[in-house]
């Protein structure tokens, strides 16, 4: 039986290079997002890249009361999911205005618990799959520049912990994706350092391995691991007075 | 960001904007004054160079692929090595392609490049079918030899000045197996070499290498290649064996070692060549794409760059005008480390660069002197008729361009029509004078 991995907001452009990636070693794609058109042209270019079968699918994380049946009617139910979506928001809206921190909050956090939720049960009925969240080093600490996005991503990784706590004797794994920096469409206006950030691709290759090598939590680049351990670290009387 | 093309010269300061989607690709139009598009950087001069540049390496999904007709639509930022990667196993090949496959489609059509098989199968926009633009005043317009046919002999080599190319619909080659027959003949002369084409003229591919460091007679290697049958391939693999490649890690420091670097390097073509003299099988990576094995190997010539000189001339003269030219660069003292000649056919298109006759290509390192030997060469070439590639131009001036593409007058025409702000200006087009106002 040929095997189908779903992609939650697979308009990004650190999902649209891990889609390359699970294609070229033969898993069939299911995108879901919500520019469906493009999504149906990234579809039929995986097709013929890879000799692979794949189709776009509408999907709004916001809208919670769909995903029930928008799950239900996945045509082979996949046995990997990837939740891919996430919104970084404007932090200074955010602090004035209650719809762009509920925004913030709910793609980020309640979407993302809502499909997983589902995605998880579905899987542990088949005892075999994976589920792969992508969350932030912006969780692991919260800093004033984006701390209602760092909060949802913080809750998003401790859901992440937990469910994998919960399906690790089902066979099904859950993988964490924490990036650092990554130069994609949701940065394109921030001026990254160089050395801390990593291509869609390179960090799509990272996350692929981790699906491969059976990894549970990683950060990309791997650098992070080790700058979030010192940030995670440094006591909060000091850290309050950081600008960082 | 620091940015320059393959020759590594010039070198600027540029914004790089990237997109995924055609909408992206409008919206950038829109915010942008003035910008030109770039693909892989593979030209060598400032063709694909400006302030605010439009990148579309990113922008590079397949649309189709018709197996039976071998008819394949990609978007313009996809590379020919990615296309090959599909096409290769299915029985297709490219049937034009350069000798580098890190280009991009967009690439292939603005310069209109032209291969090995030049003077049977003209230049790559002879196979595009189609093609869809964006224009710089934001509309999308299809064009092909019947729909928009002036638009499009203008875009197919028209330098990425008259819109950006979204994508194209390609005819691909059919072949039965990755090899090629090649048949390699060392010659003592220039003359010889030249005899040699003209003997072969009904050879799919040929194409010379000349020496020019050791001097006098030029002494080369004259190589012709056929496709194979299924019958005549040492194997029926239709996916070229992967090679593991060297790169050149970093700018080397010394101008010496690259100097020696450089002509080792060279000899080993040479060396490999010669000792394949007569009959041999090499799978396609080999036969068309020997530089590519070398990752980086522009940096061979240290962080000053280089320049490529290809120019042609006119058949008739090419005899007496390679003689001359070569006799100048000898009695000037730069000698090129590299040095290829081929006898292209004629072509159609209002700032292509093929044109019956020899193109020579000559590879210089950056030197004292440079400048004013290649303005002669300007000179002596266009008074025999002949003109300067674009896509390895950096340095002519408008005058030599002006003389070396009589039609830029009609390819100007219509840039007005479709530009008349001039939006698409590269660092070239302004040296050169190519904008829609000045006529
Ligand atoms: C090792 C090597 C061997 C080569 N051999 C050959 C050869 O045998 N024959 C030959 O003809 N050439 C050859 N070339 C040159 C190369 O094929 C051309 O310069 C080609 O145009 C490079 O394509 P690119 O994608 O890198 O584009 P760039 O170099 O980035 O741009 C080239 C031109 O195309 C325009 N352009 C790019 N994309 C678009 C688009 N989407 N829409 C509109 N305009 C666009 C740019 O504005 C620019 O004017 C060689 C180059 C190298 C490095
Ligand atoms: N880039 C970084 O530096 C960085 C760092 C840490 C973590 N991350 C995380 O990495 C993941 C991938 O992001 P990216 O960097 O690739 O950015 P991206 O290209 O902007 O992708 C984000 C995607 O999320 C989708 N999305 C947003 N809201 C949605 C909703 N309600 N329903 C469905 N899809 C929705 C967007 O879809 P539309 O196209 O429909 O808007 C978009 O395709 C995100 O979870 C992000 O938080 C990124």
């Amino acid at each position: 039986m040929r095997k189908s991995v779903l992609i939650l907001g697979a308009g990004s452009d650190v999902a649209r290079a891990l889609a390359r990636e699970l294609a070229q070693a033969g898993y069939d794609l299911q995108l879901a997002g919500r520019k469906v058109e493009e999504l149906a042209k990234d579809a039929r270019d995986l097709e013929i890249r890879f000799g692979i079968q794949s189709r776009a699918l509408y999907f709004d994380a916001l809208d919670l009361d769909t995903h029930q049946s928008f799950y239900e009617a996945l045509k082979p139910r996949p046995m990997g999911v990837v939740a891919a979506f996430g919104l970084l928001g404007e932090e200074d809206l955010a602090r004035h205005n209650q719809q762009e921190w509920l925004r913030i909050i709910h793609t980020n956090y309640t979407g993302c618990v809502s499909i997983l939720t589902i995605a998880a049960n579905n899987l542990e009925q088949s005892g075999e799959g994976f589920i792969v969240g992508i969350s932030s080093v912006a969780g692991d600490r919260g800093r004033a520049a984006n701390y209602v996005y760092g909060s949802a991503k913080a809750g998003l990784s401790a859901f992440l912990s937990g469910l994998r706590n919960r399906l690790h004797k089902r066979g099904v794994r859950v993988i964490t994706v924490k990036p650092g920096f990554i130069k994609t469409k949701m940065t394109r206006e921030l001026d990254l350092p160089p050395r801390l950030t990593a291509s869609p691709e390179e960090a799509a290759t990272d996350i692929f391995r981790a699906i491969s090598k059976r990894k549970d939590v990683i950060y990309t680049r791997w650098i992070w691991r080790w700058i979030m351990l010192v940030i995670r670290n440094i006591p909060e009387r000091v850290f309050k007075r950081l600008s960082i | 960001m620091v940015i320059a093309n393959w020759n590594s010269y010039p070198r600027i300061e540029a914004n790089l904007w990237d997109f995924r989607a055609e909408a992206e690709a409008l919206e950038l139009l829109h915010k942008l004054d003035s910008c030109i598009p770039r693909g892989m950087g593979r030209s060598y001069g400032d063709c694909s160079l400006a302030s605010h540049i439009i990148s579309t390496p990113g922008f590079n999904r397949f649309i189709s692929l018709d197996q039976e007709q071998g008819i394949l639509e990609c978007e313009a930022g996809t590379s020919l090595k990615d296309i090959l990667r599909v096409i290769l196993p299915l029985g297709w090949f490219l049937p034009v392609t350069p000798g580098t496959k890190y280009i991009t489609l967009g690439g292939a059509i603005a310069s209109d490049v032209h291969g090995k098989n030049h003077h049977i199968h003209g230049a790559f926009g002879s196979h595009v079918h189609s093609l869809r633009m964006l224009t710089p005043q934001g509309e999308v317009i299809t064009c092909s030899r019947e729909q928009n046919p002036e638009v499009f002999s203008a875009v197919c080599g028209g330098m990425g000045l008259v819109g950006l190319i979204l994508s194209a619909r390609i005819r691909l080659m059919p072949i039965h197996s990755v090899y090629i027959r090649q048949k390699t003949i060392p010659a003592g002369s220039l003359d010889q070499l030249m005899e040699l084409f003209e003997l072969n003229e009904d050879c799919t591919y040929s194409v010379a290498w000349m020496d020019c460091l050791s001097r006098g007679q030029n002494p080369g290697l004259f190589m012709l290649g056929e496709h194979c049958t299924a019958k005549e391939a040492p194997d029926r693999n239709l996916s070229p064996p992967e090679r593991a490649g060297l790169s050149i890690p970093g700018h080397l420091p010394g101008w010496v070692l690259s100097r020696a670097a450089l002509k080792a390097f060279n000899s080993l073509y040479y060396t490999r060549g010669r000792a394949n003299a007569g009959y041999s099988f090499q799978d396609l990576e080999s036969f068309f794409y020997p530089l590519d094995r070398v990752q980086h190997w522009n940096r061979l010539y240290g962080s000053k760059g280089f320049l490529q000189y290809q120019f042609v001339l006119p058949k008739e003269d090419s005899r007496p005008g390679l003689k001359r030219i070569l006799d100048h660069i000898n009695s000037f003292g730069l000698p090129p480390y590299l040095a290829v000649l081929k006898l292209l056919g004629s072509q159609k298109g209002l700032l292509s660069f093929p044109m019956r006759g020899y193109t020579l290509a000559l590879d210089f390192p950056m030197k004292p002197g440079l400048t004013a030997l290649l303005n002669t060469l300007d000179q002596l070439v266009h008074d025999l008729g002949g003109r300067v590639y674009l896509a390895k131009d950096a340095r002519m001036n408008q005058n030599s361009f002006i003389r070396g593409y009589p039609e830029n007058r009609r390819f100007l025409e219509i840039k007005h029509g479709l530009d008349p702000d001039n939006k698409m200006t590269s660092l070239q087009s302004k040296r050169l004078g190519l904008c829609a106002k000045a006529y």
